[in-house]
């Protein structure tokens, strides 16, 4: 292993970074107080509220509370399923911008493909065979891994701001394809896009005026998306990813293959974004080519940075703030992509790690069997007992 | 299966026709109207290569930097009287009010990368903030102008500023050279040239070269950095002024507010063509560019397939050759 408690030139910069980390943490604003109490809670504890909160924001449509409501303005369980479309794709984009550190400035394009496959496949506009709203899922985000392979190769061997660039381009390319290709209908589109099956007292659930199916569909499917990429992120690809994010010659030069998990971090966004656009696809049910503006990229990207890169509850708090702040103050709707540009320089330039900044598990863990072992002499010991804390408790788990 | 598979997904003729005797037909007028975009691309493509051999890095802002320079142009040309049908105005009045709108879009669009570089570039430098860093604030910037155009001048396109009448000049191959196309490239040209001249023997271009050789030993030397930042900023801005008004000159009523969005990425992959951080390459990759989008549109049959050709040729040139054609940078350029 590569963690050595006796010291090689590596730890003293670990150490360091941590250093920083706690004691931005300790010192931090009242937000970071509060991530690091939660943080201290046990396991078990953390699930319990993530439960209730997961169960309130589940019914949000139907409780509809009052200050929070959009409406009379826009119709708040349409608000929701906004938010939470909005709160997926910056799911999806946090996987490619925050876990590997790669700039995807055209996720717009990979929502309209994974729109386009929708409508393709289930439209009664379309001459292909139609297939099942639900099935158009899963193929939507083959499709859209497939294009995102397709930038991906030529891109990810180079600089990240190639990847960047050829990115912006694409999301305007689809847009204008889906202008000038006879068989995307352009302006015409698809009418009559499929819905997941299921009716009610004779009329469908799934219904183009109703938000509140759709939004509770999109959330539940978030909750998914979200143990999967927990998953995927303490898995050895997560720990690739972080390493990507942190250093890449480093992380080339220990044996990571940077290609191929920048390629991974690429393909599992776009299929995220692809999954996101189909499910827009059946809620609005028409797509056409007004629908994709490469602005609304930018709006995803301020979801993350808002949120947090990297964090994966950050990324969906963002995408729900982004949405939801030009719903509920609809005077300010007009100039939200002036708002949210400002918004990114600011936040880089003052709170580059957003809200809910990343967590480093990698460095975190280091810290941990330094406290273990007894080499962790450099730090503060304000850290050092919220982290002796911690392991005490993990140890009780354990037992 | 087979049957299945073929009727899931047919590529037929709704979906893409190549028309080659229609290319054939307009190959020479293609050609010479591609040149014509193409010395705009180059002249916009300079502020990128500029910037990215000092700084390193792509500046997503710099297509708004183009784009308010054209808005400069037009209210300039309007207030003197121009309007959709071209003026009946002496030779040499036209030329002034020419002069006069170019120097007022140089100076517009050199302000606003100004305001970038000290908006979204310089602070992140005081910090040493990471690439990514850098990148996202200035997609921001450049989203934030974009906007500010779209909330001061609505989602419509500027009235056209009609400049003068295209005359023909000469003919070669049965084609018809006019006087606008002739002005574009000459006056492209001889920008190009003189930035050329004035990075390789000036002590400002030299400054320049010398921070993108290696910023620290620059510094060392005795080289102002943030001035020679600054300096390149500016003279980016100020091409892309020129690049500006011919824009305005070629496609009247093409100021919009996201208009600079698409020729952004299309100077971009001119640069990128060329070699990026590559004076020269610049010039050649953006004749080439213009040349290569022209021929799609024949080929393909619509005005937007330029755009989409001129991107596929960015992910061709990434793909293939990454360095370029000519493949060096600006630090390399020899005094």
């Amino acid at each position: 292993m590569g963690i050595n408690p006796e010291g090689p030139p590596m730890g003293g910069a670990e150490a360091a970074q941590l250093d920083a980390d706690e004691l931005a943490e300790t010192k931090g604003s009242r937000l970071d107080k509060l991530r690091g109490r939660w943080r201290a809670l046990p396991r078990w504890q953390q699930w319990l509220v993530l439960s209730i909160v997961a169960l309130v924001v589940f019914f949000l449509p139907v409780i509809n509370p009052p200050i929070i409501t959009t409406e009379p303005g826009t119709d708040f369980p349409l608000a929701c399923f906004d938010m939470a479309r909005f709160a997926l794709v910056a799911l999806g984009l946090n996987v490619v911008v925050g876990q590997a550190g790669l700039l995807d400035l055209g996720y717009i394009g990979f929502f309209a493909v994974g729109s386009y496959v929708a409508a393709l496949w289930t439209s009664s506009d379309s001459t292909y065979v139609h297939i099942p709203f639900l099935w158009t899922l899963p193929l939507a985000m083959v499709v859209t891994v497939f294009f995102g392979v397709l930038l991906g190769i030529p891109t990810l061997r180079l600089r990240g701001d190639y990847l960047a660039i050829v990115t912006l381009g694409f999301g305007e390319i689809i847009r204008l394809l889906a202008s000038i290709v006879p068989a995307l209908r352009g302006n015409v589109g698809f009418q009559n896009v499929g819905a997941p099956p299921g009716t009610h007292d004779g009329k469908q659930i799934f219904d183009n005026s109703h938000g509140t199916p759709w939004y509770m569909m999109t959330v539940a499917i978030i909750i998914v998306v979200m143990l999967l990429l927990g998953n995927l992120e303490r898995s050895r690809v997560g720990r690739a990813w972080v390493a990507i994010r942190e250093d890449e010659d480093a992380a080339e030069t220990m044996g990571v293959p940077t290609f191929k998990f920048k390629l991974w971090a690429f393909g599992t966004g776009a299929a995220i974004g692809g999954l996101s656009g189909a499910i827009f696809a059946g809620q609005v049910g028409f797509v056409n080519n007004q629908k994709f503006d490469v602005a609304t990229s930018m709006l995803f990207l301020a979801a993350v940075v808002l949120g947090g890169s990297g964090n994966k509850f950050g990324a969906v708090i963002g995408g729900a703030i982004v949405s939801y702040i030009p719903n509920r103050f609809i005077e300010i709707a007009n100039y939200k992509y002036l708002i949210f540009g400002v918004v990114l320089i600011v936040l880089m330039i003052f709170r580059p790690q957003g809200l809910l900044p990343a967590r480093n598990h990698l460095l975190a863990a280091i810290g941990r069997i330094r406290q273990w072992t007894g080499t962790a002499s450099g730090q503060p010991e304000a850290a050092a007992a919220t982290d002796a804390g911690r392991i005490t408790l993990r140890k009780e788990e354990d037992q | 299966m087979h049957g299945l598979v073929t009727s899931l997904a047919t590529v037929d003729s709704s979906w893409i026709q190549f028309d080659w005797s229609n290319l054939f037909q307009n190959f020479w007028p293609a050609t010479f109207d591609g040149m014509t975009f193409g010395a705009i691309y180059a002249l916009v493509a300079l502020g990128y290569t500029l910037v990215y051999g000092v700084l390193n890095l792509i500046n997503f802002a710099h297509s708004e930097v183009f784009i308010s320079g054209a808005y400069a142009v037009v209210f300039t040309l309007s207030a003197l009287g121009f309007g959709p049908n071209p003026p009946h105005l002496s030779l040499i009045a036209i030329i002034g009010d020419l002069l006069l709108a170019c120097i007022a879009a140089m100076i517009v669009s050199a302000i606003v990368a100004l305001i970038v570089e000290r908006v979204a570039y310089k602070p992140l430098r005081d910090r040493g903030a990471p690439r990514l860093a850098y990148l996202i604030s200035a997609i921001g910037a450049s989203f934030a102008i974009q906007y500010i155009f779209f909330n001061w001048r609505s989602s419509n396109a500027e009235p056209a500023v009609i400049m003068f009448n295209p005359k023909p000049i000469f003919d070669v191959f049965g084609t018809i050279i006019d006087s606008q196309q002739l002005t574009i490239v000459i006056a492209a040209i001889v920008m190009m040239v003189a930035t050329d001249q004035f990075i390789r023997r000036t002590r400002l271009g030299r400054g320049i070269r010398a921070v993108a050789q290696d910023p620290d030993t620059a510094t060392l030397m005795g080289v102002n950095k943030e001035r020679i930042i600054m300096s390149t900023f500016v003279i980016g801005g100020i091409l892309a002024g020129a690049g500006a008004l011919f824009y305005v000159m070629k496609v009247p009523s093409g100021v919009i507010y996201n208009g600079g969005f698409i020729l952004g990425i299309k100077a971009f992959t001119a640069a990128v063509l060329g070699g990026i951080g590559n004076i020269r390459g610049a010039l050649l990759g953006g004749l080439l560019l213009g040349m290569i989008g022209n021929y799609g549109q024949y080929l393909l049959g619509d005005a937007q397939w330029t755009d989409v050709v001129s991107f596929i040729v960015l992910v061709l040139v990434l793909m293939v050759r990454p360095e370029g054609i000519l493949g060096s940078n600006l630090a390399k350029v020899r005094a």
